[in-house]
């Protein structure tokens, strides 16, 4: 069983095979990560550059140790400002790294789609570190494993994503992998941070979090962002916690524990309260640890069937 | 030069004519039309066999980017591209740099029309409805009139306020000349760069909500009614409801009309999935269903027009990221091949109210002269061989741009040649 794509630009339109390929992978990476010396020699002599259009610390860093534990050679290319600002266009900037020689390259950027564009104009593989509001694969696929590493499956799981799902590409990510995997997947947020006919990627839509605390047994809550409200998507922060902050009194309405997973970095007692983050239910620091031997599985994956 | 056409139907909705005749033109003058003429010394005879001869295209929505944007496209080559597709008259778009919102640029622009490939290729510009386009003031719409403008537009952008858009349909109805708007409710589209729906929120993109366009119809609707003897043009109409609208208004007798482009009869949203930014015009593609509407629109006489909105861009411009990519793909030199494809042979439109969209309603809205095909006339013709299919190479188009959607597109059908003005060309 191999990969279809020499990319991974997205999990929407992967196959159910694809996906537990990688999962089952990173599985024996992520014991790997226990051992005294954490480093393997899969990826000796391949360059990878880490492209980051967007200011990043716990994706990149996450990258850079995959990297490094599959004894690649890494190369970082970090700029807050937009490629296009500073006169050079992303297809030039990706062209003159790729001259020098490299295999793979790990992109975020601030475009939906910038990751397909970069496959059109390089050779080497490309990989989707978080293309503005459009996917997160890497994401998707370490909540998935912490899902599947606490409850055995995903089938059937209970998942609700909780927040601004219009702007989340982790939210698109985790409803293309959850319901392909056999997740029941929900949404719950204010009804303008809601995409138009989100219904049809195959998700039910909640505006009332108490209506689906009783329902679930995951709550992804995604980071809420403040300039969605100077844009006029919703009213204020206080009352964005009122009603859609996740806190311990809220969740202790389910008739059992529900997980709390976050991607981070957390807004505290905004969208998540500071007790349930740090409680026993909450994935959020095995998120982390996960995300480093998912992001090995897929380098491994990808870089070693050329 | 003598030339004899040989054996064409000649479709004609101006006289109902649809026949299968010989037509000889001595120097782009019709001398005869009859069931057969033998060729004599001096002339060239073309074989037109299971071809079609109809009065001459008109496109009334092209950029043809020239004052200012002569990387992108310019009059020669834009005219090129017109008659490359069929097209023996063009109305170029006033978002040049200075945009044409003063007598001496439309004047330039008309004039350049006729300097450039032979003067085959008429150019009739449309001119700013608002000094800028910035939607302020009036342009000096009668002076923009004598100059040769056909038509009001600050296309690309919308006429946004309604008191300016009520003082131009008042002054402009002096001239019997058309607003033609450029729907979008600009409020509500803001960073959209594709159309709001299910398709956008799988992609995670920006979207342009189809009632963006449907908003501004409806309220130009209402103005209309206030000021009933303007004429309003909607141009690129894209959406089922924004053609409801259109529909209404017309059962009421209101003076509007609209064009279709054939990107939006063709193609939707789903073409967006790649990311392929030769998909971004605006408007954007919309659903299946809407271009379900569009066709019957075409069928019912809702639309009346089909136009390109021919939009040039140079590949380094179109080759980045989908959000930042400027709107529009180059649509001369596929129009009437998509159109014969798509409607004729699919029998959405009969040949005869096909050419009234590319030809007769066109000129009758813009009040340009009619095209009579009759002996004495001056030939403005375009031939179409309905049955040839081929490829769409985007690398052969005269246009200086090449960004098309239809790259490899099979299509059946094509424009083989044009008359006009004296000058012939044949592919």
């Amino acid at each position: 069983m191999k990969l279809t794509s020499r990319h991974l630009l997205g999990l929407d339109g992967m196959a159910k095979e694809e996906l537990a390929l990688i999962l089952d992978t990173a599985v024996s990476f992520r014991e790997v990560l226990d051992r005294p010396i954490k480093k393997v020699p899969p990826l000796q002599g391949k360059t990878v550059v880490n492209l980051f259009f967007e200011s990043s610390t716990r994706t990149r860093i996450s990258f850079e140790l995959a990297e490094r534990r599959l004894s690649a050679d890494v190369v970082n290319f970090t700029t807050a400002a937009s490629s296009v600002s500073k006169g050079e266009t992303l297809k030039d900037t990706a062209r003159n790294i790729e001259a020098m020689k490299i295999d793979m390259v790990v992109i975020r950027h601030a475009a939906p789609g910038s990751a397909h564009f970069l496959t059109r104009v390089v050779d080497a593989n490309v990989i989707n570190a978080g293309d503005g509001t459009h996917e997160h694969p890497t994401q998707g696929l370490l909540d998935m494993y912490t899902l599947r590493e606490k409850f055995g499956t995903l089938e059937g799981l209970r998942v609700c994503i909780v927040g601004d799902i219009s702007h989340s590409r982790v939210a698109r990510s985790n409803i293309f992998g959850l319901t392909t995997m056999g997740a029941k997947v929900s949404v719950c947020g204010p009804a303008t941070l809601i995409p138009k006919d989100i219904e049809q990627l195959g998700v039910k839509v909640y505006h009332r979090l108490d209506g689906i605390i009783p329902e679930v047994d995951v709550l992804n809550v995604l980071r809420i962002q403040l300039e969605r409200q100077k844009s006029g998507l919703f009213p204020s922060l206080r009352e964005y916690h009122r009603f859609f902050g996740v806190t311990k009194e809220k969740v202790s309405k389910a008739p059992k524990p529900i997980t709390i997973m976050h991607p981070g970095p957390i807004n505290r007692d905004v969208e998540l309260s500071a007790d349930l983050a740090d409680s026993e239910h909450s994935v959020i620091l095995q998120q982390v640890t996960n995300g480093v031997a998912i992001r090995m599985a897929v380098l491994y994956l990808l870089g070693t069937t050329n | 030069m003598k030339l004899l056409l040989k054996g064409g139907r000649l479709v004609d909705p101006v006289s109902g004519r649809d026949e299968v005749v010989d037509i000889q033109i001595v120097d782009g003058t019709i001398e005869r039309i009859a069931a057969a003429i033998t060729a004599s010394g001096g002339v060239k005879e073309i074989d037109l066999r299971g071809k079609i001869v109809a009065p001459g295209f008109i496109d009334m929505h092209v950029h043809l980017r020239e004052p200012g944007y002569e990387h992108k496209e310019t009059i020669e080559s834009g005219c090129s591209s017109a008659a490359a597709g069929g097209f023996t008259a063009v109305c170029c778009m006033p978002n040049t740099n200075p945009a044409i919102d003063d007598e001496s640029v439309a004047r330039y622009v008309h004039e350049k029309g006729k300097a450039v490939c032979d003067g085959i290729v008429d150019v009739f510009p449309i001119a700013a409805a608002t000094k800028g386009r910035k939607g302020e003031e009036l342009s000096p719409m009668a002076e923009l009139v004598q100059a040769g403008a056909v038509g009001f537009s600050d296309d690309g952008a919308p006429i946004s306020s309604p008191e300016i858009m009520r003082r131009a349909l008042e002054y402009s109805s002096m001239y019997g000349v058309p607003v033609i708007q450029h729907a979008e409710e600009a409020s509500m589209t803001r960073d959209g760069c594709m159309n709001e729906g299910a398709m956008a929120t799988r992609l995670g993109m920006p979207g342009i909500p189809p009632i963006a366009e449907e908003l501004m119809i409806a309220r130009d609707v209402i103005l209309l009614r206030y000021t009933p003897k303007a004429r309003y043009h909607v141009a690129h109409v894209s959406t089922r409801n924004a053609l409801d609208h259109i529909r209404k208004a017309k059962l009421e007798g209101l003076n509007v009309t609209c064009e279709v482009t054939p990107h939006h009869f063709t193609i939707t949203e789903e073409m967006v999935s790649g990311f392929d930014t030769n998909t971004k015009m605006n408007p954007p593609l919309r659903t299946k269903d809407d271009v379900a509407a569009m066709k019957q629109g075409l069928q019912d006489g809702t639309i009346d027009v089909i136009a390109t909105d021919h939009a040039p861009h140079t590949i380094d411009e179109k080759e980045v990221e989908y959000t930042t990519a400027p709107f529009g793909i180059v649509g001369l030199e596929t129009a009437v091949g998509l159109c014969l494809t798509e409607l004729v042979d699919k029998k959405v439109l009969t040949i005869v109210q096909l050419i009234q969209k590319l030809s007769t309603n066109p000129r009758r809205l813009l009040s340009l002269p009619e095209i009579h095909i009759k002996e004495g006339e001056m030939a403005n013709l375009t031939l179409l061989d309905p049955g040839l299919e081929w490829t769409v190479k985007t690398a052969e188009f005269h246009s200086k741009s090449k960004n098309s959607p239809f790259d490899g597109f099979r299509l059946k059908g094509r424009a083989t040649g044009i008359i006009n003005n004296g000058k012939v060309l044949l592919a």
